[in-house]
């Protein structure tokens, strides 16, 4: 029983609590984990490591693999993958699988896809679980007020061996956001916004919550695009509070949980939010209708700025590490102080990854292309997050106009958010990008990349440069 | 210099010779690039080190890059800059790290998967206030080879011939470094806690029971595989 006087729980404090099977010290806590993901390249030394110390899996039917990183997304029908040590990276994860009993989305798999958004399309993804994954970007469950986080390949053993973590705990944030996402603007652009504020460290040892009503207006597929990102700021986890489009969203998903069970599920979800009284170390307040399509003009997500502002001027910045940082950038990404982002030609648009690559963002590049053309030399890519992002897509008649535009409709993985299979982009290409991380080299040594939402990166498809989503006349007009 | 010349045979104290990467937000893909992630074991990452940073297009080494620099051939420190190894969780980051030479990185702030991952595979993370770090960051400007560096995880200090600061070790970690602990075994000595919390936490949320199975065993009974 809570004392009246005592400051109440947040959500991400109740979550651990509910996990905690011990406490090991005053800093660490031994967490339960309902759900754990994999993926081809992060576990197979986890295995390895498991094997050798003569290691089981004891509960197989709460992890899950896909394969997603390294998997080909060339339109054919059966894929094979042709480079050797990743065919041996995707039989490796299937014999894995095999031997523990886990379940697995294959190459093949006509659902396979980027794990992000294979477990929460199905249904495998609820409120108030600990989900974890040996990949950064699975803070995106808050959504679903789930708390999601990465950890590396020994916690991957670690979870395999004991379905626990030892887990550090993270330190409370609070992120308001308040008022309307003006036309034209989406989460992408929110979060991109936020990242911009705080910095890539602002909520480095936090884990987030957001809420307001410009939350609460966001669907469930904008809200993973926004809890996706909320580790480019260094957080440990981010979290929504689930309300009844969460709740619609998972028993839509979910049929096992019906009748008396989807009653209990009801009433147990609808404790999932931070006490009235709940004590946050930090609070962040933003007005949605300050919100303009960001581009990121640097090589670090919190290098964003709105596409009518203009790129900064390093000289002006206080703090030496930020000018030279930004000097670094701005020679990588060949850009001016000062000038435009507007009217940059690329060559490339890259339309996919766990941040983008959802149904409603498909619909958002679909509303934008209308009956327009991909620009001449621009190469403009659409890898959909899962086979059946991709089916809904074919049925809705997406794939259609996007390949009567000049788009290449590709098989889904992650593809060229990293690069890690064949698509790769060749040095100084620029690209126009929906995905999450614009590092040096991450999408290809001496690529450059330029954070954007799926409405922007169609805009500069169909017009060769970067330009303001909103000067284009749209279905939303 | 450092005037100590002896070389303990535990690890309570390291003495090193440190590089300076200056460059904040250092994420784990420059680290470590996508290139060299295709194993399925942990061998072979040195070659792919801080790979662009190190080599030009021609896969040469660009001689002005610190670590290319004859004099700093042994480094086996980074003195890095703030959040070093953010991004991906990509463990292979720490094990090129520690296949290429590094025993410590001393910087003010780290990639929070990244610090766990280097903590697991006792990479030692010596987190010091960001004006300490700029202070030997300095103070190894003013050489021409190596900053020499004594790190005492026992006291939780980084000592220079010019400067000496505290830092930010848990007593777990500390421990963890110290001792090398099997964190698996110690973890499944809290078996039959796991269990039973288990058995408690299904009892009052069954749909959390198995979940991946049954989801997975529900589409494959809808889709032809």
């Amino acid at each position: 029983m809570t004392h009246p006087s005592l400051p109440g729980q947040t959500l991400y404090q109740k979550l651990v609590a509910s996990h905690t099977v011990a406490a090991l010290d005053e800093q660490n806590v031994l967490l339960f984990c309902d759900l754990h993901l994999m993926n081809e390249y992060t576990s197979p030394q986890a295995f390895a490591g498991l094997h050798e110390a003569g290691r089981g899996v004891p509960v197989p039917g709460q992890n899950v693999a896909v394969v997603s990183h390294i998997i080909p997304t060339h339109p054919v029908r059966h894929r094979i993958i042709q480079d050797p040590p990743s065919a041996l990276q995707a039989s490796n994860l299937k014999a894995n699988c095999d031997r523990h009993h886990i379940p697995l989305f294959d190459t093949n798999d006509p659902l396979q896809g980027i794990e992000h958004v294979v477990a929460p399309e199905h249904g495998m993804v609820r409120p108030g679980m600990v989900i974890i994954c040996g990949d950064s970007h699975t803070t995106t469950y808050g959504a679903l007020g789930a708390l999601g986080f990465g950890i590396g390949t020994s916690e991957v053993e670690h979870v395999l061996a004991t379905q626990t973590l030892v887990y550090r705990m993270a330190k409370d944030m609070r992120i308001r956001v308040d008022g309307r996402l003006p036309l034209g603007t989406t989460a992408k652009d929110l979060i991109l916004m936020v990242i911009s504020r705080i910095g890539a460290q602002g909520a480095r040892g936090y884990a987030v919550e957001f809420c307001g009503s410009a939350i609460s207006a966001l669907s469930v597929e904008a809200r993973f695009t926004l809890c996706n990102m909320a580790v480019e700021a260094g957080a440990r986890g981010a979290l929504i509070a689930p309300d009844d489009k969460a709740v619609d969203y998972v028993l839509a998903r979910a049929p096992d949980i019906a009748g008396d069970l989807r009653d209990r599920a009801l009433a147990h979800w609808a404790t999932l939010h931070s006490d009235a009284n709940a004590v946050f170390e930090v609070e962040h307040r933003l007005d949605a209708s300050e919100v303009a399509p960001f581009v990121t003009w640097g090589t670090s997500p919190d290098q964003a700025m709105a596409i009518n502002a203009t790129v900064p001027q390093p000289a002006s910045m206080l703090d030496a590490v930020q000018r030279s940082s930004a000097e670094q950038a701005l020679r990588y990404t060949a850009l001016g102080a000062g000038q435009a982002l507007q009217g940059v030609p690329v060559q490339h648009v890259f339309i996919g990854s766990c941040t983008n690559a959802r149904i409603e963002d498909l619909r958002e590049v679909v509303k934008v292309v209308g009956t327009r053309h991909v620009a001449p030399g621009v190469r403009a890519m659409v890898v959909p997050g899962s086979g059946a992002v991709k089916a809904q897509a074919e049925a809705e008649g997406i794939a259609g106009i996007l390949q009567a535009a000049g788009f290449e409709w590709r098989q889904p993985g992650c593809s060229m958010c990293l690069a890690m299979n064949d698509d790769v982009l060749a040095p100084g290409q620029r690209c126009a990008s929906t995905t999450n991380r614009n590092f040096e080299g991450r999408q290809g040594r001496g690529a450059i990349t330029h954070l954007m939402s799926p409405a922007m990166a169609a805009a500069a498809a169909v017009t060769g440069y970067i330009t303001d989503v909103r000067t284009l006349e749209t279905l939303h007009a | 210099m450092t005037t100590r010349t002896a070389t303990p045979t535990d690890n309570t104290v390291l003495y090193g010779h440190a590089a300076v990467l200056a460059t904040p937000n250092l994420d784990t893909d420059q680290i470590m690039p996508k290139q060299f992630l295709r194993g399925i074991d942990k061998s072979g990452l040195a070659p792919g080190l801080l790979y662009d940073l190190r080599f030009d297009s021609a896969g040469q080494p660009r001689p002005d890059f610190v670590l290319n620099q004859p004099a700093y051939a042994a480094v086996d420190v980074l003195i890095a800059g703030s959040n070093y190894g953010c991004g991906s969780s990509r463990e292979h980051a720490v094990w090129g790290m520690q296949q290429y030479g590094f025993k410590a990185v001393v910087a003010s702030s780290f990639g929070e998967i990244f610090y766990s991952n280097a903590l697991n595979n006792r990479l030692l993370l010596a987190m010091v206030p960001e004006a300490e770090v700029q202070a030997f960051m300095h103070e190894a400007a003013q050489l021409s080879g190596p900053l020499a560096l004594e790190i005492d995880v026992q006291q939780r200090l980084v000592r220079s011939a010019q400067h000496q600061a505290g830092f930010t070790l848990s007593d777990r970690h500390q421990r963890m470094f110290l001792q090398g602990l099997d964190v698996i075994g110690a973890s499944l000595s809290y078996a039959e806690q796991i269990n039973a919390f288990a058995a408690r936490h299904w009892a009052a949320q069954p749909w959390l029971k198995d979940v991946a199975q049954v989801t997975r065993e529900r589409l494959s009974a809808l889709t032809p595989r």
